[in-house]
């Protein structure tokens, strides 16, 4: 951990048509065929999805599964003026937690791995793993616990509820330190430190920016782990305004086992909540520094 | 936000307070949001409700000492063991399929001559994107029989129409909802470290004419281990509190019972039925299984792994 490595291996170009592969040889149709199988096994829900979400409320259980329907800008309002708009709010509400979630997580994130990877003070080692340990503590085991003990200051049912729980992440802690010890090296602080700079501003002009690519891993995680929680929320929110949106499906998933006529709303909402995410994955993705989870960044 | 700190940095150490300093808002948020839960929890289970007379009055209810009564009740009940036994199975069936998957898919892709390797890589990471929740609810329809498109192919083959949310079968039906969430992530992970691998290490393996097959199981995998090792874990805690996927396909069928697994018991005990107590002796109980599981695998293999090595 403290052998300092100024350059971090870059993986911008994953694609697998690297140096390794030998122009002009044969396809290798097996396992071509074996990944393509694997891909249409992952496509077939949301292909599914986007077909129903355009089929009325009685042609989805009537016609064929993938065949589309000519109703998706009916589905689209009804679901839209569904108790006046709530859909759109538990969408925002999702983007809330996700987005502050992960910025202010990244940060916390980021200055207790910096600490961590680049000062030397007693008691370094065991603030570490006993941080670090909290990732085997199942979070889902949390949850009640946390909601009886907001239960008692009366903070369940608000958005605080959601979001402070949120802001610890004892592997973004893991990931920053790693980042850290790779990306910013100690001769830049000895000069600013030379030069009188306060250890606040170090951390905050100097550091931060060189750790910004492994901030923004950090960050994709905890978006997409606070994205993707439903028993916190549903533990913690009983109003449903305030509701992320994987709370607020389900809802009327169980509304729609008396009302059937609430599935097409159920089938476009779950259409319209996969998108956001899918979109932030394919813009996101160059900036993804997944080597750092699999341990191919050495601090 | 520290300029008292400037006298002693310009000696090019940083003041003995800083560090402190800096881990405070994790070491705050730490012992807010997870030592004292936990501790709550284990308080919790400790105690119990004594109602004495009708139970109607005011100072009917009281909070009372129970000692390990809750853990004793809870170690008897057949629910929970039930609801064990069936994550149990559950993991046995669910980690070897999503994380040999994975691998397959992982060392396929990082063979040479593999066409639309990258749309093939995007497609089966996709899922990763979507919610556990959202997951259950795509697959929950497409078991439906109405919906599911195995009715209709099934139909075109002169076989029985499937219904995987009756009986036996809703088990795999929820398995298979975690393996296809799963599966991508891991992918990713062990693909994105076997790309770190020096290419020349295949080079001279290759030129002694070594098959891509012999590559993989000789060279490949032995260096994917820790990776492997670090999916596995992740995996297992996952798996251990399961709540989400069965308690969406719940909404869809009634082969589920509201105590499933372990998770969905505590959650029935705490909020359907008010019992904190058990529910908080509960909790503690799957927590500590769920550390001694992960740990305790951690230590094995990393004593078959590297039984030499001094990390």
């Amino acid at each position: 951990m403290t052998a300092l490595a100024t350059s971090v291996p870059v993986h911008d170009d994953v694609d697998p048509a690297g140096p390794r592969r030998r122009p002009g040889r044969r396809t290798a149709w097996l396992p071509t065929a074996v990944l393509l199988i694997g891909a249409i096994y992952c496509l077939l829900p949301l292909a599914w999805v986007a077909a129903a979400a355009s089929k009325s409320g009685s042609s989805l259980f009537t016609t064929f599964t993938f065949a589309p329907g000519g109703d998706l800008l009916a589905n689209f309002r009804e679901m839209s003026g569904y108790g006046g708009g709530v859909y759109w709010k538990w969408l925002l509400n999702s983007l809330l937690y996700a987005g502050v979630g992960g910025v202010l997580s990244a940060f916390v994130s980021g200055l207790s791995g910096y600490t961590l990877a680049k000062f030397r003070f007693p008691g370094r080692g065991v603030i570490f793993n006993v941080l670090l340990a909290g990732v085997l503590v199942p979070g889902v085991t949390l949850a009640i616990p946390q909601y009886l003990l907001l239960a008692e200051v009366g903070m369940t049912d608000t958005y605080w509820a959601v979001l402070l729980p949120n802001i610890l992440s004892p592997y973004g802690i893991y990931l920053a330190r790693i980042y850290a010890a790779a990306a910013v090296p100690d001769t830049v602080l000895e000069a600013a430190r030379t030069d009188g700079a306060s250890e606040g501003r170090i951390f905050g002009r100097v550091a931060l920016p060189m750790m910004l690519p492994g901030l923004v891993t950090v960050f994709l995680f905890q978006f997409v782990a606070v994205w993707n929680n439903f028993l916190l929320p549903f533990v913690m929110l009983s109003d449903d305004d305030k509701f992320p949106v994987t709370v607020g499906l389900f809802t009327l998933l169980n509304q729609g086992q008396a009302a059937p006529a609430l599935y097409s709303v159920v089938i476009i909402g779950v259409l319209i909540s996969v998108i956001p995410l899918i979109a932030l994955f394919l813009l996101l993705q160059r900036y993804w520094r997944l080597d750092l989870v699999s341990g191919s960044v050495k601090g | 936000m520290s300029t008292a700190v400037t006298g002693r940095s310009r000696r090019g150490t940083a003041a003995r307070g800083v560090p402190y300093l800096f881990l405070a808002p994790a070491i705050v948020l730490f012992a807010l949001f997870l030592l004292l839960p936990i501790g709550y929890a284990g308080y919790l289970s400790l105690r119990k409700v004594k109602v004495s007379g009708l139970g109607l009055g005011r100072n009917s209810r009281k909070e009372i000492f129970a000692g390990l009564e809750n853990y004793r009740t809870a170690l008897a009940d057949p629910e929970l063991w039930g609801s064990a036994g069936r994550v149990l199975l559950y993991g046995l069936t669910l980690l070897p399929v999503m994380l040999g998957l994975a691998l397959l898919f992982a060392l396929l892709l990082d063979r040479p001559r593999v066409r639309l390797a990258r749309f093939s890589r995007l497609a089966i990471f996709l899922p990763y994107a979507v919610p556990g929740l959202i997951a259950s609810m795509l697959w929950g329809f497409l078991y439906l029989p109405a919906v599911s498109p195995f009715t209709d192919l099934a139909g075109w083959l002169g076989l029985p129409e499937p219904d995987p949310l009756t009986g036996g079968s809703v088990f795999f039906a929820i398995v298979n909802i975690a393996v296809w969430g799963g599966v991508g992530f891991n992918m990713i992970v062990l693909f994105t470290s076997l790309r770190a691998i020096p290419g020349e290490i295949y080079e001279s393996a290759r030129l002694d004419g070594c098959t891509e097959f012999q590559l993989a199981v000789r060279i490949k995998i032995p260096l994917l281990l820790p990776s492997l090792i670090m999916t596995t874990v992740f995996s297992l805690i996952a798996t251990l509190q399961v709540f989400t996927e069965p308690l969406t396909v719940r909404s869809l069928t009634n082969s589920i019972s509201s105590t499933w697994t372990p998770l969905m018991k505590i959650y029935r005990d705490a909020f359907a039925q008010n019992d904190i107590y058990s529910a908080a002796a509960s909790s503690v109980l799957i927590a500590g299984v769920t550390l001694v599981v992960s740990f305790g695998f951690l230590r094995l293999v990393q004593r078959q792994a590297f039984g030499g090595e001094d990390r």
